[in-house]
């Protein structure tokens, strides 16, 4: 699947599948087409080239479109609009409307259900656009950015209460986010997009499985497996390698972290991305 | 709440699913869990710390396939049998045997590093040799 702008492609050669009921995370520096991609699964945008399907049909599909929540960066919401006023605008768009749940989130932040959107800081209206997405009770959801202008404890109380959607529900969420150090142990599946490709798409502990850290001296011969990156400081060497056969007994050996093996992937764009391994050929969304 | 509530570390480098076996395991050594307790519901942890549901679910799965905690459909995950500790009591003889093996360490003028060090190495490394991922006892 490909998507072009007049200003060249945004995506290119992308194929990925997110299984159902899993909670995806999409990573990628800022360009990568993170935004696009989302975009073209929530239906607002079609492929250039190739095609997304979301839910088994085209998210152009008013039937599928009603089954998706999309939270977009700008979050866009009549400022106009009272808390009370656009969560009725929810229940009246939405014949699946759980007000009991679209009440929660904001009632857990405190917001005063009687003033105007526009009044409300950056962070409330993320709120409010996550209320309305849970609202609307949506087998996908999908979150671009959500947490960027959240405090701490707000972040952690969404975080949760999309967790919560996520257990009872089965709800599938994609989630983009620059905070890697967030979607560790929040995330069960990973999508890495840079440069308009996806570099590693899979689950993530079987990804975490395929990488190792490798710690020695720079007298020490990586030749054997394929290295994403590799670090010199004096005599140290430090490698993220997808080991090939058994490594050899002088090198330190540890599995990364997530943030470890997304910052040794996001540093290195030139690397070689994993064959077939845990990447999916299918461009499939959310099947 | 439940029972129990678990408390993640993000930056401890212990994979999520084992803080929650191993949390569980100490409740259960300390009789803050007991038989016929029910666990929270993995919607209950997850909303409490922001972590993947099924990381919640591995969790159990552990705990049951270890035979502490059994799910009954409907109705949640319950405590099977509460983790009796004879063979770590006092007078037990692994304890006498392991109070034997650090009279000899220190005697050999190991200190408290030296012996928990070793300790730490040769553990890691039958674990490794026997034990396959996902088996590992938290019992000391």
């Amino acid at each position: 699947m490909g998507k072009r702008y007049r200003r060249g492609w945004a995506l290119r050669e992308c194929g990925f599948t997110v299984p159902a009921g899993t909670v995806c995370g999409l990573v990628g520096p800022n360009g990568a087409g993170k935004s696009t991609l989302l975009s073209l699964a929530a239906g607002l945008l079609e492929p250039s080239e190739g095609e997304i399907r979301v839910l088994g049909s085209n998210p152009k599909n008013a039937e599928v479109r009603a089954r998706i929540s999309f939270v977009s960066q700008d979050k866009p919401l009549y400022p106009r609009f009272t808390v009370a006023e656009t969560l009725q605008l929810g229940r009246e768009l939405n014949p699946g409307w759980d007000e009991q749940r679209a009440l929660d989130v904001v009632r857990q932040g405190q917001l005063p259900e009687h003033t105007r959107i526009g009044q409300l800081s950056g962070g409330q209206r993320t709120r409010v656009a996550l209320a309305l997405a849970l609202g609307k009770c949506p087998d996908l959801l999908l979150l671009d950015e959500p947490m960027a202008d959240l405090d701490p404890l707000a972040r952690h109380q969404l975080m949760g209460t999309l967790m919560a959607q996520a257990a009872e529900h089965g709800t599938t969420v994609v989630i983009s986010s620059h905070i890697l150090a967030e979607l560790d142990s929040v995330i069960d599946h990973l999508l890495l997009v840079d440069g308009g490709r996806t570099r590693l798409a899979g689950d993530v502990d079987g990804i975490l499985a395929d990488h190792r850290l490798l710690q020695g001296t720079d007298a020490m011969s990586l030749a054997s497996h394929t290295v994403v990156e590799a670090r010199r400081s004096g005599r140290q060497l430090s490698a993220l390698v997808r080991p090939r056969g058994p490594i050899a007994e002088e090198w330190t050996v540890h599995e990364p972290t997530l943030e470890e093996l997304l910052l040794a992937y996001l540093r290195s764009p030139e690397s070689p991305a994993p064959g077939s391994a845990g990447a999916d050929a299918r461009t499939e969304a959310a099947a | 709440m439940g029972v129990i509530e678990y408390r993640i570390e993000r930056r401890s480098g212990i994979a999520t699913y084992l803080q929650i076996v191993l949390q569980t395991k100490q409740a259960l050594r300390l009789g803050v869990l007991l038989p016929g307790d029910k666990l929270p519901t993995a919607r209950e942890v997850v909303e409490a710390t922001a972590i993947n549901p099924n990381t919640v679910l591995k969790a159990y799965r552990e705990l049951e396939r270890e035979g502490l905690v059994q799910p009954r459909p409907g109705l949640g995950t319950f405590v099977q049998r509460g983790l009796g500790n004879a063979e770590a009591a006092d007078g037990s003889p692994l304890r006498g045997d392991l109070a034997h093996w650090v009279d000899q360490a220190l005697a050999a003028e190991l200190d408290r590093d030296d012996i928990a060090a070793l300790m730490a190495a040769v553990l890691e490394e039958r674990l490794a040799a026997g034990a396959t991922r996902g088996t590992i006892e938290g019992t000391k």
